[in-house]
């Protein structure tokens, strides 16, 4: 059986009626998996992942047919069994490590409060443990880290420590959510490659959420991209880079440096992802679409299986066998 | 993209409303600061039109209804509608001319400490080196001891009364002035419309009033509101103390301290004099939320 | 750490010479004849004047009678009392305990009420019991508290009749003074009565006391709950699986503390001035009931001495309030 195993989720702010945030995600991972979820801010990719953690608040709303996670269906736990499960065997790692640390406690104590909290490691034996994880993520001198403050720590160290927190309970399922963003280029690499090479060492399936398709390319070996709340188009990853099907996946291809080499101008797609207010009748991808015909303004397609991945797209891209 | 509307020549007065209507606009979304301007309102009615307003004079003695109680019970009397005091005068006339002092009071104590507190504020930041440092900790001293404190031992060199009790809450709101015009000056000073200005050879008095001041009013504002209350506040605490106004001026908080002797026969002597003042202050506390939100919405989170 | 203490207190002592000046002046300051103030009559006889000008050092010039006063000082000499004849250091340190448990009880009743108010208010921004402590709160904070004083012992005391009036403890229980600390006195007392009815006249002054402090402290930790809630070390810890208890208090909380610790510090100067008012309505033995009542009778060195003193207790309070914050932030701590 899949891990995990996430059926027509929808979020939305506010009442029922609101436009959701995620428009009815369905998501498969397997066991020891690395996958990948792409897409421009605003798209529901992290929104998703807080949804599964439990982490979205009072205005919103959480609706699924189910939410399987290793066996327990996670949108019908109560929020004491979550919480068992939470921090434990599913872990998330978040953007920004210069907040996501507590400034007023220790790096130690931070660490060791998911030990005792998960483990029921307490003292010695989980300032031990919590020495052994600084030293899995790479810091240097971790004796000495164990008694720092977040504010005495770089960005990277920072973020190793969060990788620190999410892997001390072994988890299952590690989500890194855009682990990289908020670093210095030449750090941000290492942090990918600390995260791959754990992800190895324990057979933990890795969740990467990120905006940066380069990274995607190196790293997972399946990918989702995301439009507006839906997933457009999800297939493997050398299929997906060769020949997207969705006209969003190729424009978001189109956008990488590196694949415009001697163009004038790096490929944009004109307008912007629809709000609130100006959610299209038909595929929401249509009033900014090349290829948009009459019934995409009409119709919203629905997640169906093309010749390479699966794809919502009514006129689908290359599907002839070159 | 191109849009192909026609631009339609908008009336200039709907795209750029008047400093004035927009501070109304955000100031009257506030519920409490609207209400608390109304009450205000009233009070200074009350105030300015006190010798017709009040029923009766508030030092006429009626020998014959000495602590009548309000009209709306037992034993109360249509002609005095809040009662008498211990010495049969009417409460309501008495408490309406009370409102006279407290604003004048709280007016004064304003004007006299913000003037000198805008100039040392001024000359703090202007001269960093030179006179800030001084005037700091000069300003430090005099926050170190708790204002109303510093009232009373202001109060007891100088007497009591009403005039020392307007210096002494003049001197004792002052730092607050200062403090807060040197920090608003240090801000704008570095900015660039003042070195333009000084570039354009500006003198140091226009630099100081004309350039850099405008630009230092909104915390001032709320700060003058904010005290005004305080001051109030604090001469009715002196008069309780037997330190400020003395009776048989009607003072609100003179009044309280006379009234202490009848709290167990006669509660409207105690009750409504202390609701007046309660009410006023936070009256003027609303507004000063009010105004802070809608003029300085930086601020709103500080107390 | 160590350095940190040694800037703060580097930054008292100008504080404290100012503060010496300012008392300093405010016995030159009196309008008329400092002699016959003193003294308290008029028409002193010419050669006893001298002799007391003499004595009070009054005819040196002014320089000389400022460093003589912070020499005195030095000393431990804040002179005497002229109606009691007794030093206005021991008549401080009898009546500071009084003082002392009344703030204590009021920070008490401020602090954990105000903490709890303010935290449920943040948790539930919005609902009817957020509004309620808001409304609450903006009334406290305006609240004239000597008239609060009046209406609580009006309703409690003598409508209902629960609590006495005025004083410490009711004059049966004779209370030998140990740690002049009633409710840590009346332990040792053989009648077990006398430590309920400390506990009853304090309860009423400790109230109106601790108002306006609970006002501001309510107000203050649920903006400064709020901001911390939105943090993303929040988040870090839901997701860490930890009890929602766990989040707010240890997480939260200590956080949103920081800002509250230094209202809390500012307010023990209000608490001061509050101590004035509360202990004349309730005739409570402190430091505050006694400098207004050495005001009425002009006792010129109390008044002085009792202000330098009290002064002297904030810059003090304060400068512990700043360590503490200090201790809480770990950023402060190591800044240079």
């Amino acid at each position: 059986m899949a891990l995990l195993d996430i059926n027509n989720l929808s979020v939305r702010f506010g009442d029922k009626n609101a436009v959701p945030v995620v428009d009815g995600l369905s998501l498969t991972v397997e066991r020891g998996e690395v996958l990948a979820i792409v897409g421009e801010s605003g798209s529901g990719k992290s929104v998703t992942m807080m949804a599964l953690m439990g982490l979205v608040d009072a205005p919103g709303i959480i609706t699924a047919d189910s939410m399987q996670f290793d066996g327990n269906d996670m949108l019908r736990l109560g929020r004491r069994q979550r919480r068992k499960v939470v921090g434990k065997d599913l872990a998330m790692v978040f953007q920004d490590p210069m907040t996501a640390l507590n400034p007023s406690y220790t790096v130690g104590f931070q660490i060791e409060e998911v030990l005792r909290a998960h483990l029921g490691l307490t003292g010695k034996a989980a300032r031990q443990r919590a020495l052994e994880l600084l030293r899995k993520v790479e810091i240097p001198a971790p004796e000495s880290r164990l008694d720092a403050y977040p504010h005495q720590l770089s960005g990277g160290m920072s973020q190793r420590v969060a990788i620190a927190m999410a892997i001390a309970g072994e988890p299952k399922l590690l989500i890194a959510d855009e682990p990289t963003t908020a670093l210095d280029v030449t750090i941000q690499a290492q942090i990918m490659e600390l995260l791959l090479s754990l992800q190895k060492e324990q057979n933990m399936t890795l969740i990467l959420i990120t905006h940066d398709l380069a990274v995607v390319a190196e790293t997972a070996r399946r990918v989702c991209v995301m439009y507006a709340g839906q997933a457009v188009e999800l297939g493997q990853v050398p299929q997906l880079f060769d020949e997207p099907a969705h006209p969003y996946s190729e424009a978001l291809l189109a956008a990488i440096p590196e694949h415009s080499q001697g163009a004038a101008r790096l490929a944009t797609l004109p307008g912007m992802v629809p709000g609130r207010y100006d959610r299209p009748h038909g595929c929401l991808l249509s009033p900014r679409c090349p290829y948009a015909q009459a019934n995409c303004r009409e119709q919203r397609p629905a997640l169906d299986p093309k010749r390479q991945s699966l794809a919502r797209c009514f006129y689908p891209l290359n599907q002839e066998v070159a | 993209m191109n849009s192909q509307t026609p631009v339609t020549p908008a009336d200039q007065s709907l795209l750029y409303p008047s400093p004035f209507k927009e501070f109304w606009h955000a100031f009257s979304r506030n519920k409490g600061a609207v209400a608390g301007l109304a009450f205000m309102l009233l009070v200074v009615f009350c105030a300015l039109f006190a010798p017709w307003v009040a029923p009766h004079d508030p030092s006429e003695q009626f020998r014959d209804a000495l602590l009548t109680p309000p009209s709306w019970l037992e034993g109360g009397r249509f002609t005095f509608l809040l009662g008498t005091d211990e010495v049969g005068r009417d409460l309501l006339s008495r408490l309406i001319h009370g409102a006279r002092l407290s604003l004048l009071i709280g007016l004064s104590s304003v004007v006299m400490s913000l003037i000198p507190g805008i100039l040392l504020g001024l000359l703090a930041g202007f001269f960093p080196r030179l006179m800030g440092p001084a005037i700091t900790r000069v300003m430090d001293v005099m926050l170190a001891l708790p204002s109303l404190l510093l009232a009373v031992a202001i109060v007891a060199i100088l007497g009591p009364g009403l005039i020392n009790t307007v210096i002494a809450i003049a001197v004792v709101s002052l730092p607050s002035y200062v403090r807060l015009t040197r920090a608003a000056v240090m801000g704008e000073l570095h900015r660039d419309y003042v070195t333009a200005a000084r570039l354009a050879g500006a003198s140091l008095p226009r630099l100081m009033f004309v350039t850099v001041l405008p630009n230092c009013l909104a915390p001032l504002i709320v700060q003058a509101t904010l005290s005004f209350s305080s001051a109030i506040l604090d001469a009715a605490a002196l008069g309780f103390l037997g330190l400020g106004v003395q009776p048989p001026t009607p003072e609100w908080g003179t009044m309280l301290a006379s009234a202490r002797d009848y709290i167990e026969r006669a509660w409207w002597v105690v009750s409504l004099p202390g609701l007046t003042i309660l009410l006023s202050v936070l009256a003027i506390n609303l507004m000063g939320d009010g105004l802070r939100d809608a003029l300085d919405p930086k601020l709103k989170n500080a107390i | 750490m160590l350095s940190f203490i040694a800037r703060r207190v580097g930054l008292l002592i100008p504080t404290f010479f100012g503060i010496t000046l300012l008392t300093f002046a405010l016995i030159r300051l009196i309008p008329g004849d400092p002699v016959e103030v003193m003294m308290g009559e008029r028409r002193v006889d010419p050669e006893m004047h001298a002799q007391a000008m003499e004595r009070l050092g009054l005819n040196k010039p002014l320089y000389a009678q400022y460093f003589d006063y912070i020499g005195q000082l030095a000393h431990g000499n804040l002179g005497e009392s002229l109606r009691t004849r007794t030093s206005v250091w021991s008549e401080f340190l009898n009546l500071f305990p009084a003082t002392l448990e009344l703030s204590i009880a009021a920070l008490l009743f401020a602090g954990v009420l105000g903490l709890l108010a303010g935290v449920i208010a943040a948790l539930k921004r919005g609902s009817l019991f957020d509004h309620g402590v808001m409304g609450i709160s903006l009334a406290g904070y305006s609240m004239p508290i000597f008239w609060w004083g009046l209406i609580l012992i009006m309703f409690f005391s003598v409508s209902l009749g629960w609590t006495p009036v005025s004083g410490r403890i009711d004059l049966l229980y004779d209370i030998e003074p140990r740690t002049g600390f009633m409710l840590i006195d009346t332990l040792y007392s053989d009648d077990p009565g006398a430590w309920l009815d400390a506990l009853k006249h304090l309860i009423l002054p400790a109230i109106v006391l601790g108002t306006i402090p609970l006002a501001v402290i309510a107000r203050m930790t649920r903006s400064s709950m709020l901001e911390v809630l939105r943090e993303d070390y929040i988040r870090t810890a839901r997701a860490k699986g930890l009890s929602p208890v766990r989040v707010v208090f240890v997480h939260g909380l200590r956080n949103a503390l920081i800002p509250v610790l230094t209202v809390f510090g500012l307010q023990v100067g209000t608490l001061l001035a509050g101590a004035v008012l509360t202990e004349t309505i309730f005739s409570w033995p402190g430091i505050g009931k006694w400098l207004i009542e050495a005001i009425g009778a002009r006792d010129y060195p109390v008044v002085q001495n009792g202000i330098l003193l009290i002064a002297c207790l904030v810059i003090l309070v304060n400068f512990v309030v700043d360590i503490l914050y200090g201790l809480a932030n770990p950023r402060i701590r190591h800044q240079r």
